[in-house]
């Protein structure tokens, strides 16, 4: 098992007072909360963070904690001490405070304070029991990475979950379940998608299991990056290559779209950046997106003389000066 | 007739008009946390002047980011409204240069 720093994680030395980790765990926290970053791996250092924090700003795990030392040497494996955390109280029902999206901790973090026992869920508030009264079973929420494809012609996909999941004793554990979903065709970026009676079913102890409703389960859909093309709402955006002439004399050149190849009129005189739509083809929403087409002016290679002689032949015949607006 | 091998769900923020009981319920706050936030911004009412108020899906989304927001950093209503806002005119920006370059 890996031994975490989490003075290191925090960038606080380690007689760091409680306002000095706090401060440290803010700016952190703001650097990589995954609503706000731009950062690659932003979700998996907040979490790390969060962690680090957890650790840190409990007096008690904190003490616990700093009688590991510095952890073994590089490369050496950690192993939690027998009488690891003896003589501590640990305080509070495990971990619910900030930064514990769905209790989901390391195996060093788990090997030293056990698994959560309770709140953390992602997005709700600590103690907060959503079926209460009702009687219906809680709502779950999920965010899941789909390819463009799959929005575009609607098609299947299997997506991994993981799940807290409360067992009869009260302990939490990760659940993994596997869901074969209809992606609804025209979903769009940050949009749900709700399985009805995919969440909980109702706590047993409401005796009112069977009669209740079970909770939905809400999917939040983000896109990985398309190889072709880029998305921005309901519309599509394509660099499109083309050559010179064909944005100077205009051409008829194929162009992919979502719904196939098409023959695309560049008109004469376009330059780099020109932008063509073609109505209503972008996603297949309701109402459907454009498609957007940015000409992008790629030039030929002048390995060959006669390309070579080409040129001359142009900056001959045509004066012209690109950087005249510099004043230059 | 669908197939029963896959789950079909629906894309929420165009199927539903949340009540604010629906949106206390899927987020999982008190009413008064829902109160506060139209107060401040972050979530809009569809009318106004309704004698129910009604939320669109897409609030949903607001909502969410939030609750994470005040829990993770600490900032209030009024700070996840400034927030909100200033990461959709920085999305606007981002989109712009992206256009502009190519």
């Amino acid at each position: 098992m890996e031994f975490k720093d989490y003075y290191k994680v925090m960038g606080v030395a380690r007689d760091a007072t409680e306002a000095q980790i706090k401060k440290a765990y803010r700016r952190l926290a703001r650097k990589y909360h995954p609503d706000v970053s731009k950062e690659p791996d932003a979700e998996a250092r907040f979490k790390e963070v969060g962690e680090a924090y957890e650790v840190l700003r409990s007096p008690e795990k904190r003490a616990a904690y700093d009688r590991l030392g510095s952890g073994p040497r590089p490369g050496e494996d950690f192993r939690p001490p027998p009488d690891f955390g003896s003589g501590f109280e640990f305080s509070g029902a495990g971990p619910s405070g900030p930064g514990s999206q769905g209790a989901d901790y390391s195996d060093f973090f788990e090997s030293l304070f056990g698994r959560a026992r309770a709140g953390g869920r992602y997005g709700a508030e600590p103690g907060f029991d959503t079926g209460a009264g009702t009687g219906r079973g809680e709502d779950h929420h999920a965010k899941v990475m789909l390819d463009l494809d799959a929005a575009l012609n609607g098609g299947t996909r299997s997506l991994t979950l993981r799940m807290p999941e409360i067992d009869a004793q009260g302990r939490l554990s990760m659940r993994e379940r596997v869901l074969n979903v209809q992606i609804p065709k025209g979903i769009l970026p940050g949009q749900t998608i709700r399985l009805a009676g995919q969440g909980s079913r109702p706590h047993e102890a409401a005796g009112q299991q069977g009669s209740a409703p079970a909770g939905d389960l809400y999917i939040e859909v983000e896109f990985q990056p398309h190889p072709l093309y880029r998305i921005d709402g309901r519309d599509l955006y394509l660099e499109l290559p083309v050559a010179p002439w064909e944005a100077a004399l205009g051409a008829t050149v194929k162009t992919p779209t979502p719904g196939g190849t098409v023959e695309l009129k560049i008109p004469a005189g376009s330059h780099a950046g020109s932008k063509l739509r073609l109505k209503g083809r972008g996603m297949p929403s309701s109402p459907p997106g454009d498609f957007y087409v940015v000409l992008q002016i790629s030039l030929p290679p002048t390995s060959e003389e006669k390309a070579k002689a080409a040129y001359r032949a142009l900056a001959e015949a045509i004066p012209f000066n690109p950087r005249a607006s510099l004043g230059v | 007739m669908p197939d029963e091998r896959y789950l079909t769900g629906e894309i929420f923020e165009e199927v539903s008009a949340l009540s604010v009981d629906d949106l206390t319920r899927i987020v999982a706050v008190e009413q008064k946390r829902v109160f506060e936030w139209v107060e401040e911004g972050v979530i809009n009412v569809l009318e106004v002047e309704a004698a129910e108020w009604r939320f669109s899906g897409d609030q949903l989304r607001r909502a969410r980011i939030a609750l994470r927001l005040e829990r993770d950093l600490g900032v209030n209503a009024a700070g996840v409204a400034l927030v909100l806002e200033l990461l959709s005119e920085l999305e606007q920006l981002r989109r712009e240069r992206r256009i502009g370059r190519s």
